[in-house]
Formats: structure tokens, C-alpha cells, sequence
């Protein structure tokens, strides 16, 4: 069995499952934020009009709470759905609850791992798509709706196809500028946005194995755009050391067997890998970044779960150092604890030097919530995930996703720009 | 329920995301009303005012791709919406729609997409599987749900379907 396979199984109680069998799998770990959590909270409030009394949720402990989508609270309704996620976590005794303003807060995804949220081998569902982005620590993490969030809430529990896994083999020497951004949108560009539906995506090979976690964190997280069930990376010694500094809490690590059946295997030799962008209007429509040195942008957005972890800032701050930008630059880290970062180690120092604004965590733009979306028209080069019409904004905004180092080069001349020729 | 019966509105598009289903800026917002006031509106704003209660959308591969919000399959619903037909879904849009009972998305023949026009009547027979098209006086086959599926469709919903019992 593969490592998708063998936690599923252990999570169902079953000695061996198979891809496509339907069954339910217990589950270790759930999150939801201020857009699934209002959702979540309907639902269980119309079972309850039903005269079907919920005094307690399944296990305060393993449930937890971001505020991330539409904070600072972007208006009175947002406001009201803040408070009304704070009234439902006390109310169930929920203590943990990254809140806006008060310590350690920021976008879900990243604090799933900055804060070991979820461990290696664990089952871990989350109102949120890019939930896949936690299988880089080798759990099985999956998106799911505020119906399915709530029917774990009330038992634990929830049913699942067990998917077939794609393995993607990435081998070579990685070329400087090359990115996992880049990597991922190699393979989304090839596979398609539904190349991977209802499938596992899992990574390996010598250029995996000697990735960061933070790195690794970029190419689950983008599984969603293949339409992936989940993305997954065994856990290794950069796995250990990552946990080893963030929790205390002892895991049992699964690994996928030695005679795993994969239903595709695929190879990337990446030693001549470029710089790429994926151009509106999808995570699927690439292009070398040198194809397209001719696009004027209009605005830079440096932020979200996919590119605004620490080594993401640091790969910017390392083109933009001493220089200034020409278009409007935004610079969201994705956690108070890596905004802390950015500034004891000078990046935010980097940035507003160069012109750029450092803004709150927040998902903010790259799901045209609040804080800098985009016009009708304007063209964007940005860090995120997701460039459908209407993402980050007016329905007629361009986004271009890149790596942080393609972002920032971006920013320097105004124009799409791969970071080698600055 | 063995037959539902709804006028068609054609969306030959493939990966049609939940961006323009429900753009972010009213995820905000968990009214199902106000939701359905918006609903497609990333491709035609006058969607809500074309669709009668009980009306289909068939539409290309992948429908629903993207985010996770349950707001879109809300938003179909309330406007109106009882069957969304298409060759593919993405998976959390499948999830949604059955587990929270709001429509259901029915997988079709690839073939099937072309055959289907805007404002065709179709009939949809759950127990033979099969959708008949009046209009053209043809018919296609539907893929079968699995059984675990059909067990919450016939339920209304997942926590419906388990209602408080232990397993």
C-alpha cells in the first residue's frame, strides 16, 4: 500500500484497503476559518431547529479555529462572523483559536504547520480546498464542506474514496532561481487542472528528498489545482527536524510499503527547468517566464498559504535588496510568527525600503476577499494559487502565479521578468 | 424519488470554478437568498432571473473546481437549480452537493455534452440510469451513483442520512 493507502486504512481499521474502496475513516485532526466555520455552525444550528439537541462536538481537542479570509474584519458582516466563531469555540470548549490581534495568528495552511498542528500519519480534514497543502508532513490531509465539517464535528468521522496515487518522481540538480513554485506548475501545466481528480499527488526523488519544508509545503499545497484528493511527501529527517523544533507531541510516522502500486508513475528530470508563470485564467495555461518578458503588470502580490512562508519572503527580499519597485507591491507574510521573522531578520526592512507595503497575514487578495484586490483590467504577478476570472478580483483582472523570485524581479522593472536577468 | 423532470441551461465550459459560481467577496455571506442573488455571477450576472425552480444545468468536465466553499452548490440551489449534468466534477463540489442534499451532480457520457442543448426538457430515470432527452426524443445513459451515495441522496443529505445514530 502506498502511505495514503496505509493511513487510511489504519484510520478505518481495516489491514489492507484498496483505491476506490467507499468506507469511513476516523479522523485526528479538523480545522475551519471564518468562511467554513460560519457555514459549519448554520448547519449544525438547522439540525438543531430540527429539535436534534448538540451539547457537546466529538472532541474539543482535536478541533481547531483560524481567522484568516476576511481579517482585519473587512466590513460588519465579516465583524459578525468573527464574533460568531469566538461565541461557538467557547461555547464547545475549542481552546485552540488563532485570533487576529492576540499572539500567534494567520492563514490556516500555514499554521498547520508552523504551529505542528497536524502530525505525520494523521488523518486531518479541514473546511478549506487547500487543506492539501499539510500532506507535506506525511498526514493525509483533504478539503472538505461546512456539511462534511459539521458531520465530523458531531461523530468523528467521515465517509472517503480511497483514491489511486499519482507518484511524481523529481530528480536532477535544481537549477538556481528554480523554485517548487515553479516545479508544481511544471506538472500542473502538464497533468491539467483535473489531472489529478479524485487522485493523490505524492512527491519524491533526490530533489524532494533534499527540499525544505517549507519548499515541500508549496507543491501539496497546489495539488488542489490538479483537482488532487490530497498531495503527500514521507516523512524524513527534514520532516523530523522541522516537528523537532515546533512540538513536543510523539507521532507515529507511516511510510508507504515497498511493493506500493502507483496507478501512474511520473518523472521529472528538472536540471534545465525554467522560471514559470501560469497566465490567466488558469494554474494550467504555462508558460516560461522568458516567453512573456513583454507583459506590463500593474501590481505584485507577495502573500497567501503557497508563497508567503518564510523562505518565500527571503527569496523575495534577496531580489529587492537595495532596490526599489516600479508597480504598486503588496507583502503579506502568511503568520505572525514568520512576520516576526521578516522583521528580526531585516526582510520587512527590504521591502518597505523598496517601496512595498507589509501588510497583516490574511488570505486578503488571493481570494478576492479585501486588502488590495484587483481591477477591471489590472494585471497582477502573484505568489498564490488560483488565477480563475474573478479570483482576486474584478472578474476582468489578470493574475499571473510565479514564484516569489519571479514576483519580486517582477516588481524591479514593471514587467514580467525572470529573476535570472536581474 | 425515481424521476425529476427540468428545462436546461447549456454551459459548454470546461473547469467552470467556484471563482465565478460565487465570487470570494460574498463568502462572507451565509444567507442562502442573498447567495443565490449571485449565483454564476463570474459568467452571466443574469443567471438568477433565468432559472425556474427545478431547471438543469448540463455543463463540461470538471464543474465546480477550486474551492471548497459550499456556498456554491447553496447558491444553485436556492436559485433554482435541481441537477447539474456534467462528464466530471471536482471532488468537493461532488461532496457538497450530496452531502448537504442541496442538488444532485450527475456524471454523463462525454459524448452525451453536445447532444444537449440550451432549454431542452430532459427527464432524468434514477432507477434505469438513464435521461431521456423530450425535446430531441434521444436518450443518454447517467452513471450510476455508488451505493453510498445514493443511500444519502435518497436520505436528503449526510446528517440526514445518519441522524443521530451510532454505527
Amino acid at each position: 500500500m502506498t502511505i495514503t493507502e496505509k493511513i487510511l486504512a489504519r484510520a478505518s481499521g481495516k489491514a489492507r484497503i484498496q483505491p476506490g474502496d467507499v468506507g469511513f475513516a476516523s479522523i485526528d485532526k479538523l480545522m475551519m476559518h471564518d468562511v467554513s466555520g460560519p457555514g459549519v455552525i448554520k448547519v449544525l444550528d438547522d439540525w438543531e431547529k430540527k429539535g436534534k439537541k448538540l451539547d457537546r462536538i466529538w472532541d474539543p481537542e482535536k478541533v481547531w479555529i483560524a481567522e484568516d479570509h476576511f481579517v482585519p474584519n473587512a466590513d460588519k458582516v465579516s465583524a459578525e462572523n468573527i464574533m460568531a466563531l469566538s461565541r461557538w469555540s467557547r461555547k464547545y470548549g475549542v481552546k485552540k483559536h488563532f485570533k487576529f490581534g492576540l499572539g500567534q495568528y494567520g492563514i490556516c495552511h500555514t499554521l498547520s504547520h508552523e504551529e505542528a498542528m497536524v502530525l505525520p500519519g494523521q488523518v486531518y480534514v479541514a473546511g478549506d480546498s487547500h487543506t492539501n497543502t499539510t500532506g507535506a508532513l506525511g498526514a493525509f490531509a483533504a478539503g472538505l464542506g461546512h456539511t462534511d465539517i459539521a458531520y465530523v464535528l458531531m461523530y468523528g468521522e467521515i465517509w472517503l474514496k480511497v483514491p489511486e496515487t499519482l507518484l511524481f518522481k523529481v530528480t536532477g540538480t535544481k537549477p538556481a532561481y528554480v523554485m517548487a513554485k515553479d516545479i508544481i506548475l511544471k506538472i500542473i501545466g502538464d497533468i491539467g487542472t483535473e489531472g489529478a481528480n479524485y487522485k493523490s499527488m505524492q512527491f519524491s526523488g533526490d530533489v524532494i528528498e533534499n527540499m525544505s519544508m517549507d519548499e515541500r509545503l508549496t507543491l501539496t499545497n497546489m495539488t488542489t489545482e490538479a483537482g488532487a484528493k490530497n498531495g503527500i511527501i514521507e516523512p524524513d529527517s527534514v520532516t523530523e527536524s522541522y516537528l523537532r523544533e515546533r512540538t513536543r507531541d510523539s507521532y507515529s510516522k507511516i511510510l508507504g510499503d515497498k511493493d506500493a502500486k502507483f496507478s501512474e508513475v511520473f518523472h521529472y528530470e528538472i536540471d534545465k527547468l525554467e522560471p514559470i508563470v501560469a497566465k490567466p485564467f488558469s494554474p494550467a495555461n504555462t508558460s516560461a517566464v522568458r516567453e512573456l518578458e513583454q507583459v506590463e503588470v500593474d501590481r505584485v502580490y507577495i502573500g497567501s498559504c503557497t508563497g508567503a512562508k518564510l523562505e518565500d519572503l527571503q527569496a523575495a527580499a534577496k531580489i529587492l535588496k537595495g532596490k526599489k519597485v516600479k508597480v504598486r507591491t503588496e507583502v503579506l507574510p502568511a503568520a505572525q510568527s514568520i512576520y516576526l521573522k521578516a522583521v528580526s531578520q531585516g526582510l520587512a526592512d527590504v521591502f518597505l525600503k523598496a517601496g512595498a507595503v507589509v501588510g497583516p497575514p490574511t488570505c486578503g487578495a488571493c481570494c478576492g476577499a479585501h486588502m488590495g484586490v484587483l481591477a477591471e483590467d489590472e494585471i497582477c504577478v502573484s505568489t498564490t494559487n488560483r488565477n480563475f476570472p474573478g479570483r482576486m478580483g474584478h472578474v476582468k483582472s489578470k493574475t499571473y502565479l510565479a514564484s516569489p523570485l519571479v514576483a519580486a524581479a517582477s516588481a524591479l522593472r514593471g514587467k514580467i521578468t525572470d529573476p535570472r536577468d536581474i | 424519488m425515481n424521476t425529476i423532470r427540468g428545462r436546461v441551461h447549456k454551459f459548454d465550459s470546461s473547469n467552470i470554478d467556484t471563482d465565478v459560481i460565487i465570487p470570494g467577496q460574498y463568502l462572507k455571506i451565509h444567507d442562502p437568498k442573498e447567495l443565490a442573488k449571485h449565483a454564476m455571477e463570474g459568467i452571466d450576472p443574469d443567471f438568477p432571473k433565468k432559472v425556474s425552480q427545478g431547471d438543469f444545468m448540463v455543463c463540461g468536465n470538471n464543474f465546480g473546481c477550486g474551492s471548497s466553499r459550499e456556498h456554491a452548490p447553496i447558491a444553485l440551489s436556492r436559485v433554482g437549480i435541481k441537477a447539474i449534468l456534467a462528464p466530471s466534477f471536482a471532488r468537493i463540489f461532488y461532496r457538497n452537493a450530496i452531502d448537504g442534499g442541496y442538488l444532485l451532480p450527475i456524471e454523463i457520457e462525454r459524448k452525451t455534452l453536445s447532444k444537449i442543448s440550451d432549454k431542452d426538457e430532459l427527464e432524468i430515470y434514477f432507477r434505469e440510469n438513464k435521461i431521456v432527452n423530450i425535446t430531441r426524443n434521444e436518450s443518454y445513459r447517467m452513471v450510476p451513483f455508488p451505493n453510498l451515495v445514493a443511500e444519502i441522496v435518497e436520505a436528503g443529505g449526510l446528517i440526514n442520512y445518519r441522524n443521530g445514530k451510532k454505527r
